[in-house]
């Protein structure tokens, strides 16, 4: 296929005894932001690390921009965008030096550097910002700067790993607007995420846990598949009512959404209104509703009786 | 292949953090100024007044004035006075004293019989005529203390009797080259360069890949297209000039404070020095790409710096060490550069005469670049 910016056959890396990715298989087309989701720890950097080649696997293939990893690392560096996790420009070196330096360093055309950097400071906002040290900044300005800084020779597949862990939600929706904007002009975006509004966002996710990867599609498809029905519980003596549905053999999950218990029932129950009002028979005064399922159904649902 | 604009690039990033480094750039000033002020004045080889006390067991006007030609000779101060040799060993011990001077009651028999006051020769096999004239007590645990009172074992004393001394004839003629005056600062100053350049550089260096681990910014910089080699080389560059400046300081002020000749070139003494900071630059580097932190860094760092103080010729002659220990000394950097920057302060020496050390140094700089360059890796694991 010839839009196939990513592929992985059984991708594996352990460190030591432990085993971080474990048999990955990932297809990621051209023009998509393709998400992993999952929490701390479940091996979302470490496939990050494999793909652009700075970690080599214990077992299995990658394809990137259709050469073999990491033998073709080094060739693909200047096609490629890496923004880590933490803020890893230079603190103590203003918007304006830390962006010359990128560009210097990805070997831009001299001429080309100051309109290439004139053009970023304006889509991100980091004009009033240009002579200022990027330590004493900001995290959501620091952010923007790191992007500026990644895209800055416009590659063609951009990886981002956890970019929004550290800004407010209203940044992160700015943040979010400039990733569909690159996507636009061609990029490729893969980005990894524990929170669900982020991972909502994404073209194709991948659910992770433990490194093995528990569910792939997109986020509709993914809540519309989902193997559960969503029961809404509204009344009073919610507490007392999840620690009695806990450990109900039909009942995936219970967690409270303020005044309501959002209960997640096995899809093989055909009327699970009427099996949790059988158990339910000491609360008369609570009412039960299906509703539709979020994403955050779909990943409890997805990492649920997974050994931990 | 290596691109000249990325070591530019990160050549320029490390000015614009050094600029703002502020104790950093301080300290590549004021190490060589204020080590240059307090060594220079500080390390003296030649002893002189060392603390003594008296015991004149004679008490005589003879006794009183071999006492005083003792002191003329400025070896010695004679700082208290004793009854007994065993309240003077009792001061040793108690270290207010370095040495006792004991003048026994029949000073004035044994004097006579002294050859050292020119009376002729006595019979030397005869116990009593052989006698000593005085005795000294040495606290001899630090061996230049002792040496220092030992060379006035055989003072001439025919001041004493007031007779005109007799011509010495040595038995050797001995001229002293390069530093006829025998002052200390001559054969420190330039050893300082050494020692000062070998700490500043390697710890510059030493901690310039582990710092950028640490704060993060190497996992971006192995995402760039930018190869190790020309990291190192970026990295390196404006230490080079940083050396150079303290070599000027260095050699600078201790030709005004302590007329320290530069007999040699400049162009020569440019090659040796800037030979010298590249390879102590390139063992920094090996040693940052060992270092996990900037800790282990700078214990890594001060393990090359003792040896290089002790075993390179600084202190002590490199020529008085055992076999081994100028083998293992050979390996440092320092040892070729206490010989090269002597050689061309002090005696003129040409880059000819200093081939082997210079081809080393090369040779030791361009191992070390290697060696940083593949321990380098631009992958996590």
């Amino acid at each position: 296929m010839s839009d196939l910016v990513v592929s992985t056959k059984g991708l594996t890396r352990k460190f030591g005894e432990k085993t971080a990715v474990n048999n990955l298989d990932l297809e990621i087309r051209t023009g998509q932001i393709y998400g992993f989701l999952g929490p701390n720890g479940c091996g979302k950097t470490t496939t990050m690390r494999m793909l652009t080649g700075l970690l080599t696997p214990t077992s299995g293939s990658i394809s990137v921009l259709g050469q073999p990893m990491p033998q073709s690392a080094e060739p693909l560096k200047n096609e490629i965008g890496y923004m880590t996790q933490i803020f890893s420009y230079y603190r103590d070196m203003t918007v304006l030096e830390n962006l010359r330096f990128a560009a210097e360093i990805y070997g831009m055309p001299k001429n080309k550097i100051a309109g290439r950097i004139d053009e970023l400071l304006s889509t991100y906002d980091l004009t009033e910002n240009i002579n200022q040290l990027s330590g004493s900044m900001s995290g959501g300005q620091r952010q923007k700067l790191a992007l500026a800084a990644t895209v800055i020779h416009s590659p063609k597949l951009l990886f981002l790993d956890e970019p929004t862990s550290a800004v407010d939600p209203e940044t992160r929706r700015g943040f979010w607007e400039q990733l569909f904007d690159l996507v636009d002009q061609g990029a490729t975006m893969i980005v990894s995420t524990h929170f669900m509004d982020e991972a909502e966002r994404c073209h194709r996710l991948a659910i992770l846990e433990h490194g093995t990867k528990k569910a792939d599609g997109s986020p509709r498809q993914l809540m519309d598949d989902l193997n559960a029905t969503v029961v809404e519980v509204e009344g009073a003596g919610l507490r007392r009512v999840k620690h009695q549905l806990d450990g109900q053999d039909d009942v995936l999950s219970t967690a409270q959404v303020g005044a309501r218990l959002r209960v997640l029932v096995k899809k093989s129950e055909s009327d699970p209104v009427a099996m949790l009002k059988a158990l339910l028979q000491d609360y008369p005064d609570i009412s039960l509703t299906v509703q539709r399922p979020n994403l955050e159904d779909v990943f409890v649902s997805a990492t649920k009786g997974d050994p931990s | 292949m290596i691109s000249l604009r990325r070591i530019v690039a990160v050549l320029k990033k490390e000015l614009l953090q050094l600029r703002r480094d502020r104790m950093t750039f301080g300290m590549v000033i004021m190490i060589p100024l204020i080590q240059l002020l307090l060594f220079g004045y500080a390390i003296n080889t030649n002893l002189r007044h060392v603390p003594v006390g008296l015991v004149d067991q004679a008490n005589s006007e003879l006794s009183r004035t071999l006492a005083q030609i003792v002191q003329a000779t400025q070896v010695v101060t004679i700082t208290e006075r004793f009854t007994t040799p065993e309240e003077a060993e009792l001061a040793i011990t108690e270290a207010r004293i370095r040495a006792a001077f004991i003048i026994p009651p029949d000073v004035a028999n044994r004097l006579v019989r002294s050859p050292s006051v020119g009376f002729g020769l006595p019979d030397t096999t005869d116990q009593t005529s052989s006698r000593p004239v005085a005795h000294w007590i040495v606290d001899g645990s630090d061996t230049m203390v002792s040496s220092a009172i030992k060379s006035l074992r055989a003072m001439p004393l025919t001041e004493l009797l007031k007779r005109p001394p007799n011509r010495q004839v040595p038995t050797f003629e001995v001229t002293l080259y390069f530093n006829p005056e025998q002052r200390s600062a001559v054969n420190i100053v330039p050893g300082l360069v050494g020692v000062i350049l070998t700490m500043t550089m390697i710890l510059f260096t030493s901690a310039a890949i582990v710092r950028e681990r640490e704060r993060g910014n190497m996992e971006m910089l192995i995402n760039t297209p930018i190869k190790s080699v020309e990291l190192m080389i970026g990295k390196i560059i404006p230490y080079i000039f940083l050396g150079l400046i303290q070599v000027a300081i260095i050699l600078g002020l201790g030709h005004v404070l302590f007329a320290v000749p530069i007999n040699g070139s400049l162009g020569t003494l440019l090659v040796v020095t800037l030979l010298f900071i590249i390879a102590s630059l390139s063992l920094g580097l090996v040693i940052s790409t060992l270092a996990q932190n900037q800790l282990q860094a700078m214990q890594m760092t001060i393990f090359v710096l003792l040896p290089s103080i002790l075993m390179s010729g600084f202190m002590f002659p490199f020529d008085g060490m055992p076999k081994p220990v100028q083998m293992i000394a050979q390996v440092l950097p320092a040892t070729h550069f206490m010989d090269m920057i002597r050689g061309v302060v002090l005696r003129d020496a040409s880059l000819y005469a200093l081939r082997v050390d210079i081809l080393w140094m090369v040779g030791f700089a361009i191992l070390g670049l290697l060696v940083a360059t593949l321990r380098f890796k631009k992958r996590l694991g």
